[in-house]
């Protein structure tokens, strides 16, 4: 039991530690004690396992977190294949990116704080998928949150990141709002938060359903979109996916571990985890598939043009994403986390390849000031390659796996799904054109940048470029372990894994059929590298050309269709203006304190008035006092 | 007396930490020199607080009934008597009375120059006032604490507060006053329909008429509601915090405003459970208006004190809607949210006291890039900011959660909207955070001349315990919540209990107050 608990525990330490007396003692030595914590992380992640290879599902509880009548929950753990192969992932790729970030934040001035904090976050992370229950998961959800938070806001002088840091936290609050409540409907309904106890009772409440407003809807659909509002926000779905571009104001590696790789990917994980509660839904699922595909080509359109390099690679995490949910929500839960757990290591690669870019460049983001880095750094350039013939879905990388899997099963599942995956294909067709673009922009042609930096151009040191390959091993042969039935027999290893957890995705198509979207998705694959060769290598004017001739599509894709505009406009600034001038000013100001001081200003008006009646003449008293006795004596004679 | 225990300790434990702070305020009285009389007053507030430790752990959890409970006759002619003792309800509140007057004493040392001898006076004999409220069983005696606790924190917020201090302190008494008056008249109904007697738990175990219930209940929550503040009796709130010193800020939204949400538990609920029902749909509504209502002010603070004074508002709406959806969720949600939020917000004032100390300014728009300047003090602010957004590890998501389930239980819409409040709590607490302590620093700060000092060890000490508990409770909420499950039990096995009137009389009732 020690050993699992210490899974999470290690980066905790560190992070206590660090945070302590990192300012005043460890300074610029952070990384001594959370480089070897997270590895420790790793070795017993690795070693938890294999305790679940063997047959081995771990569920513990630690202690009693909330008693209070009937509710109770409790700190435990649950490690099942599910979790084991997010904690190989998490603690895998941390590893990498705790070393990588000793060579990138070098020389920070909140380097101690840099290394706490992920370390905090990583602590965040395994509890939020060790948890063998929904409050733990949601502590687990915030916790990440927070990280977030701090590490987008690092650099928190400049105004930028400190805005995007709190849009961030912000955005995902709205997410969280049904998350919270959804974990609430959940206990009310099943008189428990444990996974396996709520999972072992899905099938007694199909059917019921629950008043809202007078409507009468289906129980489990309820829940199941709650908990998955959650997972919009958090996984940056439509329509609350305006975080994530913003959350490249933080360091890069932040941008790999946090925003690509692994925090991201929680609401994946969520969904997943709550299998058993969406497959009883149909509208859930149809949900998360719709939101999804809509998603992943809605992303993938903003990403063609932008000039950051780091946002088009987080609208493309977006775009990711939405392949990762569109294949849970046509049932292919193994799938969606296949998909994760490729795109972890390419992904990561892919920030941390254009973190070694910006790091050669002084923090040049702006890819219209690169090109022809390819001979400068050539390490860099070629596990860019490699991530990008992963991402781009090229048969025999990482990525092609996945994708195809996501692609085939989209493609079997129904109406919904037909269409979806055709979307899914095009959104495929942009990804490998955006890719390519990047590294056109990046590597090849003539450097663009000012002539003086272009002779201090150089290749990252070995504490960057190591780690790079070693996600590059990954980025290439992580797919390996899901290699589609129709290309080798039993190749699916990761599917059968995780059929415990998440069972086996239903519907069967024929040869040629999964042979054709195949066929489909590495032909887009192939086109979107052609065009971009063409548009980018070929005729390098031809971009601007483009660009000038369909104008108003740029500029909308540009301006990432003005959503941002749009929510200030509809929600932040009403918001504000309406808390400052009714709320505050008028309501406050005027209506309630207007009586409160209006109440006694009234009392004097009165007394003053009243006091005539006190005229001190004792005839008038006098007959007062007989018009009242008279009118009492008229009502007792002639009223009652 | 079958419903109470008698005192556990072979010594009046509650009288000596009610009085000890008195017996201290006398001693002052005698001391001339400013340091002794501010070491004086720290060592009997400490001593106070340890005395009132053995409460903790000799308490019988395992029981609702009254406990330590001393009794003599005092006025024997009215029924009157010297009667206290403590429940699960009221025993963390003697806990969070002794600490958090110890730590004003403590960030007080410094700020308080003028009339010290009659500020640390002041201070203790509003303490005593606060303890007696806390354990007083007899309703004169209640009265007579209720009262006077007014007086000092009027004191010092006239005397020792900020430029608007006197029209804040008048606000604050009159408010109060009002509130006050109108229970007083309750409770003469109470004493005379009740068989002559002022005993509180006698009077709880009564049953009154469904009507008559309405009305006292109206009268008990003109004080009650004044003192949470509930929605629209709030605006004293935001002028009194905002004027008074930091120690004066502390503890009224440390205990002073708990005091309501106490009453309610303890007179309103047991004793008018056919009102508590009735009522409960208003004061949800209520609940939920102060919830959004104070958070959207919030977002239109510009300054410092008055925004946190006014999520007070907000906060504070949480624990009347946990108490007030009846079920056990909401009301252990709700009194640890008390708990809570006089931690949290506690904390905030004494911080921002802190702060003030060097800047002498409150408009946020002042401030800027002070995680540069004061890193501590940053680091220390940015938890107190998401406990009071309540994240989960901290106090305030225990007590959030439990609310919101138990409102969510009783009444799903006015959980989910109340559940916006947590959004818009984020909204301005990561805003505030980041006018204060992000982006680039004000350049008046930056000036040698001026350069802001980071936390001293005498403020580290003073903030220390209320992080240690943030995190206790965020973790281990247990050692807390426990003390209360078989009082809140108890008070709803009461609430639960078939109307007094049957539906017969019910209806008659109405009839005759028709005609």
């Amino acid at each position: 039991m020690l050993k699992y608990t210490l899974i999470p525990l290690l980066p905790l330490l560190s992070f206590i530690i660090n945070i302590l007396f990192g300012r005043n003692f460890i300074k610029d030595k952070a990384h001594w004690l959370a480089v070897p914590a997270v590895f420790g992380s790793f070795v017993l992640a690795v070693s938890a396992f294999m305790d679940v290879q063997s047959g081995n599902v771990i569920n513990i509880n630690i202690y009693n977190w909330i008693v209070s009548g009937n509710f109770n929950v409790t700190i435990g753990f649950l490690i099942d294949q599910l979790t084991a192969i997010m904690l190989i992932v998490v603690t895998s790729i941390s590893t990498l990116i705790f070393i990588y970030s000793i060579g990138y934040m070098h020389g920070d001035s909140g380097y101690y704080r840099f290394f706490s904090y992920l370390s905090l976050f990583v602590f965040s992370m395994l509890i939020l998928v060790m948890s063998n229950n929904f409050l733990l998961l949601y502590f687990g959800w915030e916790a990440v949150g927070l990280c977030s938070y701090f590490l987008i806001g690092f650099w928190f002088h400049k105004k930028s990141a400190a805005d995007a840091g709190k849009k961030a936290f912000i955005v995902n609050r709205f997410g969280d709002f049904g998350f919270g409540l959804g974990v609430i409907l959940v206990f009310l309904t099943f008189g428990s938060l444990e996974y396996l106890q709520v999972f072992g009772k899905a099938n007694s409440v199909i059917g019921q359903t629950i008043n809202i407003f007078g409507y009468n809807l289906d129980l489990i659909t309820v829940i199941c979109l709650l908990l998955f509002c959650g997972a919009i926000g958090k996984s940056a779905q439509m329509p609350l996916h305006v975080w994530l571009p913003d959350a490249m104001e933080g360091p890069t590696p932040v941008s790999a571990l946090i925003h690509a790789a692994t925090m991201v990917t929680a609401g994946v994980f969520m969904v997943a985890r709550c299998n058993p509660l969406f497959s009883l839904s149909h509208t859930a699922m149809n949900t998360v598939a719709v939101v999804g595909g809509i998603t992943a080509i809605f992303a993938a359109t903003i990403g063609l043009v932008q000039n950051d390099i780091k946002r088009v690679i987080a609208y493309s995490t977006v775009s990711q994403l939405g392949y990762m949910f569109l294949a849970l929500g046509v049932g292919a839960y193994s799938a969606g986390i296949f998909h994760l757990y490729t795109h972890a290591y390419f992904k990561a690669l892919l920030f941390l390849g254009s973190g070694s870019v910006i790091h050669a460049l002084h923090d040049e983001q702006n890819m219209q000031k690169m090109g022809g880095l390819k001979k400068h750094m050539p390490i860099t350039y070629w596990v860019f390659i490699l991530a990008t013939l992963s991402i781009t879905g090229i048969p025999g990388f990482a990525g092609f796996f996945s994708k195809d899997e996501i692609l085939y099963r989209a493609y079997l599942g129904g109406e919904v799904g037909k269409g979806l995956w055709m979307l899914a294909t095009v959104a495929a067709l942009l990804t490998a054109f955006y890719s390519w673009r990047l590294i056109f922009l990046t590597f090849h042609g003539k450097f663009r940048g000012p002539h003086e930096q272009e002779h201090h151009l150089h290749e990252s040191p070995k504490v960057i470029t190591v780690p790079l390959m070693l996600l590059a091993v990954g980025a290439v042969a992580a797919g390996w372990v899901g290699i589609p039935p129709l290309l080798m027999e039993h190749g699916d290893k990761i599917g059968e894994f995780l059929a415990p957890v998440l069972g086996h995705p239903h519907g069967e198509g024929s040869h040629s059929e999964e042979m054709m979207v195949m066929g489909m998705s590495v032909l887009v694959a192939l086109a979107g590298w052609y065009i971009a060769y063409k548009m980018y290598v070929r005729n390098p004017e031809l971009p601007q050309k483009v660009g000038a001739k369909f104008k108003p599509v740029y500029n909308l894709l540009y301006n990432k269709y003005y959503i941002d505009e749009l929510y200030n406009r509809i929600f932040v600034q009403p918001t504000l203006k309406f808390s400052d001038k009714v709320i505050l000013g008028f309501f406050d100001k005027s209506i309630i304190e207007g009586v409160v001081n209006g109440v006694p200003n009234l009392i004097g008006v009165f007394s003053s008035k009243f006091r005539k009646i006190q005229t001190g003449l004792l005839s008038n008293y006098g007959l007062v006092m007989a018009a009242g006795a008279l009118a009492i004596i008229g009502y007792m004679l002639f009223l009652r | 007396m079958e419903n109470v225990i008698f005192n556990q300790l072979n010594y009046p434990i509650l009288t000596y930490t009610v009085f000890l702070p008195v017996l201290g305020a006398l001693l002052l009285l005698f001391m001339s020199n400013a340091t002794l009389i501010r070491w004086t007053t720290l060592a009997v507030t400490a001593a106070t607080f340890v005395i009132s430790l053995p409460l903790l752990t000799a308490f019988n959890k395992s029981t609702y009934k009254m406990q330590f409970v001393e009794r003599h006759e005092w006025i024997p002619s009215w029924g009157i008597n010297y009667f206290i003792g403590i429940d699960g309800i009221s025993i963390l509140f003697i806990f969070l009375t002794t600490l958090l007057s110890m730590l004003c004493v403590l960030v007080s040392w410094k700020a308080i120059e003028t009339k010290a001898k009659e500020f640390h006076i002041a201070i203790l004999t509003m303490e005593a006032g606060m303890l007696g409220v806390f354990v007083a069983l007899d309703f004169f005696l209640f009265y007579i604490f209720w009262e006077a606790m007014l007086i000092p924190m009027f004191l010092l917020i006239g005397v020792w507060g900020g430029p608007q201090r006197v029209y804040a302190a008048i606000k604050f008494f009159l408010y109060t006053l009002v509130g006050s008056v109108l229970m007083l008249v309750g409770i003469v109904v109470l004493y005379f329909t009740g068989g002559n007697t002022l005993d509180i738990l006698t009077l709880s175990a009564m049953q009154y008429p469904v009507k008559l219930q309405y009305w006292l209940f109206m009268a008990f929550l003109a004080a009650f509601a004044v003192k949470v503040p509930m929605f629209p009796v709030h605006t004293w709130l935001p002028d009194a915090h905002t004027e008074a010193p930091t120690a004066g800020s502390v503890i009224l939204a440390g205990v002073l405003i708990k005091m309501g949400a106490y009453g309610f538990l303890r007179f309103s609920i047991p004793m008018f459970p056919d009102a508590t029902k009735f009522f409960m749909q208003p004061m949800l509504i209520l609940s939920v208006i102060a919830i959004i209502y104070g958070a959207l002010v919030c977002l239109a603070q510009k300054d410092l004190k008055r925004l946190i004074a006014y999520s007070s508002v907000s906060h504070m709406g949480f624990v009347t809607l946990g108490i007030f959806a009846l079920n056990s969720q909401g009301m252990e949600g709700g009194i640890l949210q008390m708990l809570n939020h006089g931690i949290i917000t506690g904390a905030l004032f004494l911080m921002v006291g802190i702060i003030y100390e060097r800047t002498h300014t409150r408009v946020i728009a002042d401030y800027g890039g002070f995680a540069t300047l004061v890193p501590w003090f940053a680091g220390l602010f940015i938890i107190l900011t998401f406990a009071s957004i309540g994240l989960p590890g901290t106090n305030g998501f225990i007590g959030e959660f439990l609310i919101l389930f138990g409102a969510f239980k009783a009444q799903k819409l006015y959980g989910a909207l109340a559940a916006t409040g947590v959004i818009l709590g984020a909204g301005y607490m990561l805003w505030l955070y980041q006018r204060v302590f992000w982006e680039k620093a004000n350049p008046d700060w930056t000036s040698a001349s001026h350069a802001v000092r980071d936390l001293n060890l005498r403020e580290v000490i003073t903030l220390l315990p209320l992080f240690i508990l943030i995190f206790w409770i965020g973790c281990y909420p247990e050692t807390f919540l426990s003390y209360m499950h078989s009082s809140v039990e108890h008070l709803l096995e009461n609430i639960n209990k078939p109307a007094a009137a049957g539906p017969e009389d019910l209806i008659a009732q109405r009839i005759l107050e028709i005609f």
